[in-house]
């Protein structure tokens, strides 16, 4: 404990020398940027910058590669409130309540409350990172196909419910989605499926695509010509920006507990951010006194997700820095550039290289707070955007759009994709389906599908690997719990309809 | 240096491809015009068919950055990952032979031709070889608490157990899976294959004890093995590693004629001028002599080849010879990558 102090102390001195002070800003800014362009995510800023950090001292090179990747996530909300464009997939579940926040008039608010949530978070995140490595990494260890299969399903259990308006259109989206996802080669047996016999299509349609058709094309096709401006004109006043102490009251359990559905999944490595929001969206959802209202502008809808994903992005580095095993293909990225410098991430790297490790640490917190100091200001500018009449708007961000998609794999496949999603996102908006269980189809799929056949194999073939393990049984069970509340509550509102409509029910599924 | 590598970034970024639209058309007719410029006259792109920030792609940074020196033009990496390779290389396949776009393709080259049957290019005849560039040794490894010592009695484990075995690799056509066709061969005896997505996640499950044995690149697993997460048992080439002198070779535990290696190598379209090939395997040849190449290789866990592997003809002999090995092997498991 005492010794970890000490470590962080002189991480702290070095992330604090000018010249690294300076990468990480310049890694912050950069990646805040970049995040707010849509489609452009910090795996491509990342690989962009990379030849960059050839020339420079590992220490900056890695402080600056990694403040893009937190970076973008501070710039990942910005436009997913703010246009209902999902710069990067995690924050698509906050556009389901950001964007009617910004329509209602309250962007302003709605960014503040992010960066005071994904501030917090972060925080935490380091926090854990510093005392509990240990701990967590002897967890991550635990999670094997069987532990992720339960989880990847309690997700899909959790997540399909959780749309509004008919249960039967959420369940078919969310089955559209599971579709989408069996798209590309098997990993098991190198089956082509859905391919059509296109070798763009082999490792599957691009979550990107998906994520920025659906959502934000979706949008644009809908409001295109018959809206001036996102939101209403009025003038903002910096008061109108910042959140009332009712508001931040209202956010802050949300944001606690979306803090910690983040951390315990930054501590299984193999669950991806995405699924992350979506959980931490479905649990403020699940213990609402008015489910009925997500959707249509919550705070907790927007605080919750965007917690969560901040404390899982800190939290991830764990597995990342103290066993060298990357947790996504942005880690990856990172380990690279470790590697380009001579220096080999593993087990090791705490002993052989101090500096990176506890310097790396310590400019988290930095650049979380050169991030908040550059956002808060920056706010009123964001929001100023909206006042930018529809018609420069729109094509202005199908052109970022169109770039986005295109640098993911450098293939102009990625932009028709694009464009295929928007369309029948647009359908399905028109036919009022929810979209969102797309997305969470989409990468649970392949996660609960794979996971479940490598521990059919593991186990010889017996489905009792799923029980006689105590963590995927527990996860079992929590799901046959939460479907029997879900019968429960809506027999006993079925059966009581008349006491409910008097409102001694508090309970409204 | 910085802001040559940061122009390289922007190229990289996407203006890449207004330099690939734009630059050929125009350097082609500025060539008609004034005769024929010396080769190189403008920047490179060296094609890398995987994501940024993966070995393969480390390597090539490397290489292009020293090629670019002596080729007196900068070499652009750019990355187009996809489909275990095929896209990146397709694309180079049926690029313009004028050597402006190579490819920088590893084992996947010799094993693509058995491994896929419906391919939009042609895998073997659609390219001129440059050079080989590196070869990267693999390590048979298992989970820290298996019961076996040795290599030999690894393989008696597996022998006495059949099936009983569970063996990790990263998806159909990578190293680790290649690795373990040949190692069941090798031994004449089947594991329980559970194929992962990538190596990331099927190391996790074997340092957790989840599955039983692994091989795979050094580079991936040299810092496990000497943090002791994991038993090493062999390296798959026929001396001993620097990086591991205390690990014997396939050979000498027991299992004589068990080598592989994630090798590397410099491609051309088909087509591309012998005097432009050879232009690029002497550049090559220079890059491989430079010493913080040499330098930065030896942390990745691997070294250049030998200068007079670093040519079209050797290069060619190697890729052939690699084919023919994997064909028979890929076959009798019944694989197929598509």
């Amino acid at each position: 404990m005492w010794q970890s102090i000490l470590d962080l102390g002189y991480g702290f001195g070095l992330a604090l020398e000018p010249h690294n002070l300076f990468w990480c800003f310049v890694g912050v800014l950069a990646g805040n940027l970049i995040g707010v362009l849509p489609g452009t995510g910090a795996l491509t800023a990342i690989s962009m910058l990379l030849p960059l950090t050839f020339a420079m001292h590992p220490v900056p090179a890695i402080l600056m590669l990694a403040g893009i990747f937190y970076g973008s996530q501070y710039g990942g909300a910005i436009g997913a409130i703010l246009l209902n464009l999902p710069s990067h997939p995690p924050h698509a579940v906050t556009c389901l309540d950001g964007y009617p926040m910004t329509r209602a008039g309250k962007g302003g608010t709605a960014l503040g409350l992010t960066m005071i949530a994904s501030f917090f978070a972060a925080s935490f995140g380091i926090i854990v990172m510093i005392f509990a490595s240990p701990l967590l990494v002897e967890m991550a260890f635990k999670f094997g196909p069987a532990e992720l299969f339960s989880i990847m399903l309690l997700g899909l259990i959790a997540g399909s419910t959780m749309s509004r308006g008919s249960p039967l259109k959420g369940i078919a989206m969310t089955v559209m989605g599971l579709l989408l996802g069996c798209v590309g080669t098997d990993v098991q047996t190198g089956q082509q499926r859905f391919t059509f016999d296109l070798p763009e299509l082999a490792d599957g349609v691009e979550l990107v695509s998906i994520a920025m058709g659906v959502f934000g094309i979706a949008d644009f096709l809908k409001h295109v010509n018959r809206m001036k401006h996102v939101g209403n004109l009025q003038p903002v006043k910096f008061r109108d920006m910042r959140p009332s102490l009712a508001e931040m009251r209202q956010a802050f359990w949300p944001m606690v507990r979306g803090t910690l559905v983040g951390t315990i999944f930054g501590a299984m490595p193999g669950t991806g951010p995405t699924i992350t929001t979506f959980i931490a969206y479905a649990v403020e959802q699940k213990i609402s006194k008015t489910p009925h209202k997500f959707g249509t502008g919550m705070i907790a809808g927007v605080a919750a997700p965007e917690a969560a994903s901040h404390s899982k992005t800190q939290v991830d580095f764990i597995p990342t820095m103290s066993l060298g095993i990357p947790g996504d293909a942005v880690m990856a990225l990172l380990l690279g550039a470790l590697l380009i410098h001579g220096i080999q991430p593993g087990p090791r790297l705490l002993s052989e290289h101090p500096d990176i490790f506890w310097g790396l640490i310590a400019s988290f917190w930095v650049g979380n707070v050169l991030l908040m100091v550059l956002n808060v200001p920056m706010i009123g500018v964001w929001v100023k955007l909206l006042q930018v009449p529809y018609r420069f708007l729109f094509p202005a961000a199908v052109f970022f759009i169109a770039i986005g998609a295109y640098t993911v794999n450098n293939e102009i496949f990625a932009v028709y994709e694009v464009l295929v999603f928007g369309l029948l996102g647009w359908l399905f908006m028109a036919l009022d389906f929810p979209i969102a269980p797309i997305l969470l189809g989409y990468v649970l799929g392949p996660m609960v599908e794979e996971n479940f056949r490598r521990a059919m194999l593991l186990s010889r073939g017996h489905f009792g690997i799923f029980v006689e393990r105590p963590i995927s049984a527990t996860i079992l069970g929590i799901i046959a719990l939460l479907l029997a509340a879900q019968l429960f509550f809506s027999l006993r509102a079925r059966l009581r309809p008349r006491q409910a409509a008097a409102g001694t029910l508090s309970f409204q599924e | 240096m910085i802001r040559q590598a940061f122009r390289r970034a922007l190229l990289g970024a996407g203006l890449a491809t207004a330099a690939l639209l734009a630059l050929p058309a125009a350097a082609q007719q500025a060539g008609q015009q004034a005769g024929q410029p010396a080769y190189p006259s403008r920047s490179i792109t060296i094609v890398v068919p995987f994501a940024a920030g993966g070995p393969t792609d480390t390597v090539t940074r490397l290489v292009a950055e020293v090629m670019g020196r002596d080729l007196g033009q900068p070499v652009v990496v750019e990355n187009v990952g996809g489909a275990g390779g095929t896209l990146g290389a397709a694309r180079v396949a049926q690029a313009r032979p004028d050597g402006y776009t190579l490819l920088l393709h590893h084992i996947g080259m010799g094993t693509t031709p058995a491994l896929y049957r419906r391919l939009a290019y042609d895998p073997v005849g659609g390219f001129e070889t440059i050079g080989l560039v590196t070869e990267v040794p693999m390590t048979v490894i298992a989970r820290k608490d298996i019961a076996a010592n040795s290599l030999a009695e690894l393989v008696a484990l597996v022998r006495r157990d059949q099936t009983k075995i569970n063996y990790a690799n990263a998806g159909i056509g990578a190293a680790s899976h290649l690795c373990g066709l040949l190692l069941q061969k090798a031994i004449d005896a089947p594991m329980t294959t559970v194929p992962y997505r990538g190596t990331g996640p099927a190391m996790t499950d074997l340092i957790g004890g989840t599955v039983d044995v692994m091989c795979d690149q050094t580079t991936n697993t040299t810092q496990q093995i000497r943090a002791g997460s994991v038993k090493v048992f062999a390296v798959t080439t026929p001396q001993r590693l620097p990086a591991l002198p205390e690990v014997p070779t396939a050979a000498e535990a027991g299992l004589p004629g068990f080598e592989v290696t994630v090798w590397h190598g410099l491609y051309a379209p088909k087509g591309t001028p012998a005097e432009i090939t050879t232009r690029l395997s002497r550049a090559l040849q220079a890059a491989l002599r430079d010493e913080k190449l040499v330098a930065r290789f030896a942390d990745l866990g691997t070294a250049p080849v030998a200068q007079e592997r670093a040519t079209p003809e050797a290069h060619r002999a190697f890729w052939q010879a690699d084919i023919a090995k994997w064909r028979p092997v890929i076959q009798a498991a019944g694989q197929y990558a598509d």
